[in-house]
């Protein structure tokens, strides 16, 4: 058994070491950090570095319970993922399915391309073109002024900035996410459409008897990689959004992890402690998610 | 031969006809064009605008109620960036990191697809769920911080590349591509006794180049867009990628940090502090804006599809 073990082991010598770098790269940058998770349970010293610094049992953890902002930040990440999850996610469905309505490829691709470009400029630049757009002297005020409106201060505005997160996420996303219901119903065999008309359905009705089961299955697996996400907020976006006057709707875990940790000083063990925190609850929200789309006849992740 | 190359041609001009089931043209075929268009307007104008911005004065802009027709051509915010050795020094750090950056990428994501794309060999199964399973579980930013800090990366170039050579949402569509080559591309090769290496080399690569050209693009896109590692591992100003300067004088921290003071750009060379902020703009979004059409045309014919489902 281990003779052929061996044997085969350097047969494949090569295919190991292509294999290589990506293992390397997954040990050093994905692995190694993960044992810094210590940390949560350990009270942070410079000089002693990660392993040397003394054991905390559970104090980080209950340091971070007592911490008000750290609740607001949790709070925040809750709303702002459903939020995310009720609006942007079907935003995208609708999208598709309304570009699949258009019968002319060329339109169809136009669409397409127009809507998807965004999903390639960084939140840098979208916030920026944001301030331009929606500061004081932006278009969106100038406007307001010209129907005789008072001006607003739309970035500022702690009630604003949730909705600003959905429609600034949904325009810069909505049209990327679509491309994978688009592939799906570009799958469909024609013939399913023929037959639901021959039976007398009308456009609405194939909709819902052919198009919508075809991309049920998509829907339910980025669904579950959704929830999976819940605990992030979606930090490029917020990060470069946000000021302290939005704390109150608009800190997120995340947020709240790299200010503390980096601007206000807060010790490391505590903000280690919020992000394994987040990722457990991921976790454990990514296999809730997946039991109960399985529970319910769907197709699951694994 | 010839003949059928034209009939192809002729059918490509041909607009297909509407599939009967479509029913006919109606009132719902026009409303979903009305927001399919109004969709297309809010999309593009907000581009539009920055660009405008850019090299647009300020008595001009005040003139219209929204300022759509450019009246005034001032391109004093460009001459004077191309001259400011901050925005130099970043634009050229940005441009490292996409080069070296996406040939790191490239170079270990196929090295690592194809080998993850054969099977058969003890171990493979291991290497795939660890891969995986740091798409859903992260030591989180604090332990990141601090190995980076151990590697010596701080302030250190290669923290805009290292940490970021394999995007694993890449390396699944990238398997999955390899796993479509038919194998007996492979077996003819293997018979004439060539290793793994130089298969890759002469049989792989040459068949997956419109894939490759593909995944080159996005990686390219995403390292051009790089502002995060710079942001958390820079203290050295000269060492920030573009769009971390950007970030910094779009908080108005630049007099701080980057030692670009808009003030004195107003009085000095006499133009708004925000045409600077938006030709800075403008030229970390140009790149993209030209790539964008290579891009497109791959994605839309579906390279990323079946990796949702790895």
């Amino acid at each position: 058994m281990n003779k052929t073990l061996g044997r085969s082991i350097i047969k494949n010598r090569y295919v190991y070491l292509l294999l290589l770098p990506t293992v390397l790269y997954f040990v050093l940058f994905q692995y190694v950090p993960m044992y810094g998770i210590l940390l949560a349970f350990k009270e942070y010293k410079i000089k002693a570095g990660i392993l040397g610094s003394p054991w905390a049992g559970f104090d980080n953890f209950a340091q971070l319970i007592a911490q008000a902002d750290f609740w607001q930040a949790f709070n925040n990440t809750i709303i702002i993922s459903l939020g995310r999850i009720l609006i942007e996610f079907p935003a995208a469905i609708i999208l598709a399915l309304l570009i699949n309505e258009v019968t002319r490829e060329k339109f169809k691709r136009v669409y397409q391309t127009v809507y998807t470009f965004p999903h390639f400029i960084s939140w840098v630049i979208i916030s920026g073109i944001l301030l331009n757009f929606l500061g004081d002297s932006g278009v969106l005020n100038q406007l307001l002024v010209a129907f005789g409106f008072d001006k607003q201060a739309i970035l500022t505005n702690p009630e604003l900035f949730r909705p600003l997160l959905f429609i600034s996420n949904m325009w810069k996303e909505v049209g990327w996410s679509a491309i994978i219901y688009m592939a799906a119903i570009a799958g469909i065999n024609p013939e399913l459409y023929e037959a639901a008309h021959v039976d007398g359905a009308n456009r609405f009705q194939q909709l819902m008897a052919v198009t919508w089961p075809s991309i049920r299955g998509t829907a339910a697996i980025l669904l579950i990689l959704a929830v999976g996400q819940a605990m992030n907020g979606g930090f490029d976006q917020v990060f470069n959004l946000y000021n302290p006057g939005v704390y109150k709707t608009g800190d997120i875990i995340d947020t709240y992890v790299y200010r503390t940790a980096f601007s206000d000083g807060a010790s490391f063990g505590v903000t280690t402690a919020i992000g394994l925190f987040k990722a457990v609850l991921n976790f454990a929200l990514l296999y809730a998610a997946n039991y109960i789309v399985k529970r319910l006849g769907g197709e699951g992740l694994v | 031969m010839e003949a059928a190359a034209e009939t192809t041609k002729k059918k490509k001009k041909m607009p297909k006809p509407k599939p009967v089931w479509r029913g006919k043209t109606g009132v719902a075929d026009y409303i979903i064009h009305a927001i399919l268009i109004l969709l297309t307007l809010c999309t593009i104008f907000p581009f539009y605008n920055v660009i405008l911005m850019s090299f647009s004065d300020s008595v001009a802009i005040s003139k219209q109620v929204v300022y759509l027709i450019p009246t005034t051509f001032d391109f004093s915010a460009y001459t004077y960036i191309f001259q400011e050795s901050r925005f130099l020094n970043a634009l050229l750090v940005t441009i490292f990191v996409t080069v070296v950056g996406t040939l790191i990428n490239m170079f270990v994501t196929v090295t690592g697809a194809y080998a993850l794309s054969k099977s058969g060999y003890p171990g493979r199964k291991f290497f795939m769920s660890m891969i995986i399973f740091t798409m859903f579980f992260s030591g989180g930013l604090i332990p990141f911080y601090l190995t980076m800090k151990n590697y010596g990366l701080v302030n250190n170039l290669f923290v805009m590349v290292l940490p970021v050579a394999i995007n694993t949402f890449f390396l699944m569509i990238c398997i999955a591509f390899l796993r479509s080559i038919p194998a007996a591309l492979e077996e003819s090769a293997t018979i004439d006794g060539a290793n793994e290496l130089q298969i890759l080399a002469k049989i792989i690569i040459p068949v997956s180049k419109p894939m490759l050209a593909t995944i080159t693009l996005f990686y390219a896109v995403d390292r051009w867009n790089e502002w995060w590692h710079g942001v958390l591992f820079m203290t050295d100003v000269k060492l920030l990628p573009l769009q971390a300067l950007l970030r910094e004088l779009l908080t108005n921290y630049a007099q701080l940090s980057t030692g670009i003071d808009i003030s004195s750009v107003v009085t000095g060379a006499g133009f708004h502090p925000e045409m600077l902020k938006m030709a800075v703009l403008v030229v970390s979004a140009l790149p993209i804006a030209c790539l964008y059409p290579f891009l497109q045309k791959y994605f839309a014919k579906g390279v990323m599809i079946g990796s949702v489902k790895g």
